[in-house]
């Protein structure tokens, strides 16, 4: 079935509450910490006080001998039994063709240490509480040794050396895009604008913390895996194949209700794998819970780029060429998917809405003494979004133009479209989203409203924002090509049982997504059923058949075209099995609303006496057809798909405190087929509000000198709360996906990506009367104080 | 140390260490699971229950300052027959939670908010929200839920 008749099915764009909401209002939930098993011990960190320092020693004779402890490891133990390190799963090969440079990732640190939180050693015991007490009596001795965290330090000849295998600190230098090209446009342009800027640190913060418990199971030889995670499978494939040694059918994992992931859960991490490991030693169940300030040291972080680009333009502001240097800081160790992050998840997106025939862009990635750099909401996207659509407002006050007209005068209007940076567009209409934008923001009331605030004795202005984001990850063979070192397909399987209702598994994980309810739309809808008939069920190795899990806003377009294609198959066999039911011919069937019908004829049967017949074959073609109704597809996706929009940020200043107000917030985007609008403007909200704690209030500081966590807990670094945003408008432009099924683009990370130059843009404008020109985020009130001040002088 | 207090109804004793939390006895010796931890530092709100009808956050007071009230958990805000209080139904059809992590803390300190402000506005709301983190929604919904809630509950 293709995206035109999907759309047009019952239950698809359907505000259905959710089915999951019932268990999470009332307490039901269950989170890996709620869970307990028999012979449940605990198991405590210790962790490196220090960014960088030798190990001397590891004294573990007076926590050993301490209440209720029944193991204590650490590196040598872990290496004497040949436990290897974390693989990084994307190999970025180098400019000069050679591979990036791939330092050990040990699960606990053998003679080093990398970063404040990098893993010492393991204690198990009986309660939490002698476990922590244990934890405190592990003597450590330490050499402390400078430190490095921020990537401009880490580049400098000098600089603190973190690995043997990267002595310069560097991991690898990589480039997309045509140099000559470029440089030849630049030297023909008539205005050339410049910028330099800096994509802050950020954590996390999902509101569960991590936590995971490792059983094993001496009479089958097999462990289970309870942990909070995005991805199961890709868990399992990463520490069996990887890091362990285990078949994989040895270990099941199980990801139950997970209390938000945003990219942090994505990864497979150290406590993860010495669990699993020392659940086999100790012959027990241990649980691990993260405490929030652990978290915050040992989460991999998101963002940290330090860049400088130019764009040059003809005398009408029409885009010439882009170049961009990126410096990213990839932190101490190589986390899963850390080093496609400011690669090819950031530069293929840095010709954005435009039709900018040259693009050329440099990457240098850096190891410093902080918590490892990953994917975190967008993930490459909101990198490049934030880069391109802060020049391209710059370049539009440079050129005296207005940040609407700019972007209206270099838009891609024709589809599909090639860009000088890999990625193939294969619909959207820009234009539309920022005119929609522009209306549902009442812009033409702009003045008025500056007026107003001046007459306060406050300054306003407003930040636009034209993103676009590749989702959909992704074509195995392309992001192999690309040094993948993982297939991106999905996996769905889906059972049909005797009496008609259906579970679906799928690959996919909902962490607050929301897939019981989307998935159980797309079933219900295909097979004609009521959604309260279809059970998604999700996160768990032993019971669904493969998956690649939850990331890059890929479950709907990935996963749930999975599901399609099982549909596909099922509708397929129920079609010769009603054939047979009303004695005509398979071609002759019609499956429409649940019902099969014979063409030209008043003949019918049920998709439930399908179903029964499937299962109690009494009358039956049992020698062209197996009984049942249950399958299984995997869904390659031939192309990314290419959600995008136009967002709109007014904010009001008061110059004497710093203090920025967002007064309204507009966004309009292309996520092509909606299947549940109350589903998808919670994502957006969510996003936005992510987008717009990056912007304004989020912030990971390490100390320059210690190297030391400074915004460690919820006390010093900023979540945006409650009152620190507004509401939102919010509106939509379908151009259904034209390489799913379903015409589905994704909507998890737009708001994420899209928000954070709109709200600089805004920040920016209102104050350029003030003299600021720049400014790096977070707009914090004592920033944007002193960029008043400063521009004062 | 044994302490005795009613939860969501019931008296109960607990027999639990003097440094015992509230939020450990809730979880650990209650089993009651649907309050959570979400910091270590009293600053998300995700352990929020109602203590004598206000709501308090349970990792931030011991066990023994709770002796003798009436604690009220997410897990006792439904009837018994399992039909929704009227703030969690209104989060359910506002879509006021995702990931459902904060969501008890959430709509504990929802109830407890709309008993003290029954007419607040949607600013005061979200100020009054300011001791609950969530990092799915963006709040607008539970904005929305928190109003329709109160509206119900009056």
């Amino acid at each position: 079935m293709g995206a035109s008749d999907f759309s047009k099915l019952p239950h698809i764009g359907e505000s259905l509450l959710r089915k999951e909401d019932y268990r999470f209002l009332t307490g039901a939930g269950q989170y890996t910490d709620d869970i307990v098993l028999p012979n449940m011990h605990h198991a405590v960190f210790v962790r490196s006080p220090h960014a960088h320092a030798h190990i001397r020693k590891v004294d573990k004779a007076a926590a050993l001998k301490s209440p209720g402890v029944i193991g204590i490891f650490d590196g040598n133990d872990v290496a004497a039994d040949k436990i290897g390190g974390l693989p990084c799963g994307w190999l970025i090969t180098d400019v000069n063709g050679q591979p990036m440079k791939e330092p050990p990732h040990p699960i606990l640190a053998l003679g080093k240490v990398r970063y404040v939180g990098d893993h010492v050693a393991m204690v198990i015991a009986d309660t939490l509480e002698n476990a922590k007490n244990a934890a405190e009596l592990v003597d450590v001795d330490y050499e402390p040794l400078s430190a490095v965290v921020n990537v401009l330090d880490a580049m400098k000849s000098g600089a603190p050396s973190l690995h043997e295998a990267a002595a310069d600190n560097h991991c690898y230098k990589w480039a997309i895009g045509d140099k000559g090209q470029v440089d030849a446009a630049f030297a023909n342009a008539a205005h050339v604008t410049k910028i330099d800027l800096t994509n802050n640190r950020l954590a996390p913060n999902p509101m569960e913390p991590r936590a995971a418990i490792a059983s094993y199971n001496r009479a089958g030889d097999d462990y289970t895996l309870y942990v909070s995670n995005q991805n199961p499978h890709v868990e399992r494939l990463l520490m069996t194949a990887f890091v362990m040694g285990l078949p994989e059918h040895k270990v099941r994992v199980i990801a139950p209700d997970v209390g938000g992931g945003f990219g942090a859960k994505i990864y497979l991490y150290a406590e993860d794998v010495c669990l699993t490991w020392a659940s086999k030693k100790l012959n027990c169940a241990i649980k691990w819970n993260c405490d929030r300030s652990e978290a915050f040291l040992c989460d991999a972080h998101g963002r940290d780029h330090v860049t400088h680009a130019e764009l040059a333009m003809d005398k009408d502001g029409k885009f010439l060429a882009f170049k961009v240097h990126t410096d990213a800081n990839l932190g101490a160790y190589l986390s899963t998917f850390s080093t496609a992050v400011p690669t090819i998840l950031y530069a293929t997106l840095l010709a954005g809405q435009y039709k900018t025939p040259q693009v050329y862009v440099e990457v240098d990635a850096w190891f410093t003494n902080t918590a490892p750099v990953d994917a975190y909401r967008g993930a490459g996207r909101p990198e490049a979004t934030y880069l391109l659509e802060r020049i391209v407002s710059r370049a539009a006050w440079d050129m005296g133009l207005t940040q609407d007209e700019i972007r209206r005068r270099n838009f891609i209007t024709e589809f599909p479209y090639q860009t000088p940076v890999a990625l193939q567009y294969d619909t959207g209409d820009f234009p539309q989203c920022l005119q929609k934008a522009n209306e549902l923001h009442d812009i033409a009331g702009l003045e008025a409203r500056k007026a107003e605030s001046k007459a306060k004795g406050l300054v306003r202005g407003v930040g636009y924002s034209s993103y676009i984001e590749a989702c959909g990850l992704a074509p195995s063979n392309i992001a192999g090509a690309l040094g993948a070192r993982a297939g991106l397909f999905e996996c769905g399987e889906v059972r049909v049982h005797p009496t008609g209702s259906v579970t679906v598994f799928t690959g996919s994980h909902s962490h607050g997504q929301g897939h019981e309810t989307t998935f159980a739309q797309v079933v219900a809808s295909r097979l004609g059923l009521d959604p309260s008939q279809v059970d998604i069920v999700h996160g768990d190795t032993g019971r669904v058949p493969f998956g690649m899990g939850t990331y890059g806003s890929r479950s709907i377009s990935v996963g749930g075209a999975a599901i399609m294609r099982a549909l596909d198959k099922i509708e397929a066999k129920a079609k010769k099995i009603a054939a047979h039911l009303m004695e005509t011919g398979d071609a002759d069937v019609d499956f429409a609303n649940g019902e099969f019908t014979v063409k030209g004829t008043d003949k019918k049967v049920t998709f439930g006496q399908v179903a029964l017949t499937a299962y109690v074959p009494h009358n039956y073609p049992l020698d062209k057809l197996e009984p049942g109704l249950n399958e299984t597809a995997f869904y390659d996706p031939t192309n990314f798909t290419f959600p995008a929009g136009t967002h709109i940020c007014e904010v009001e200043i008061d110059p004497n405190t710093g203090v920025v107000r967002i007064d309204r917030f507009t966004a309009v985007d292309d996520f092509g087929t909606i299947i549940n609008p109350m589903i998808v403007e919670g994502q957006v909200h969510g996003g936005l509000v992510q987008g717009i704690g990056q912007a304004l209030l989020e912030n990971c500081v390490y100390d320059r000198e210690t190297g030391q966590l400074v915004t460690g807990s919820f006390m010093d670094y900023a979540m945006p709360r409650a009152d620190d945003v507004p509401d939102f408008r919010l509106g939509h432009v379908v151009t259904p996906c034209t390489t799913n099924p379903l015409g589905t683009k994704g909507c998890g990370e737009a708001g994420a990506i899209g928000s954070p130059p709109a709200v600089i843009n805004a920040v920016l404008d209102a104050l350029a009367p003030l003299g600021v020109k720049e400014l790096d985020m977070p707009a914090s009130p004592s920033r944007v104080w002193e960029a008043i001040r400063a521009a004062q002088k | 140390m044994q302490v005795q207090l009613k939860v969501n109804g019931k008296p109960v004793t607990i027999d639990a260490p003097p440094h015992t939390l509230l939020v450990q006895a809730i979880r650990e010796h209650l089993k009651l699971t649907g309050t959570h931890v979400g910091c270590d530092t009293a600053q998300c709100g995700a352990c929020t229950v109602m203590l004598d009808g206000r709501a308090v956050k349970s990792c931030n007071m011991l066990l023994a300052q709770a002796a003798g009230t009436e604690v009220t958990t997410i897990e006792g805000l439904a009837q018994a027959d399992g039909t929704l209080h009227p703030m969690q139904a209104a989060f359910k059809e506002c879509h006021g939670l995702q990931c459902g992590f904060c969501t008890p803390g959430m709509v504990m300190s929802s109830v407890s908010l709309c008993k003290s402000n029954p007419g607040a506005s949607s600013t005061e709301i979200r100020e009054l929200l300011e001791g609950n983190l969530c990092r799915c929604t963006g709040y607008q919904n539970i904005v929305k839920a928190v109003q329709q809630g109160a509206a119900a509950m009056k």
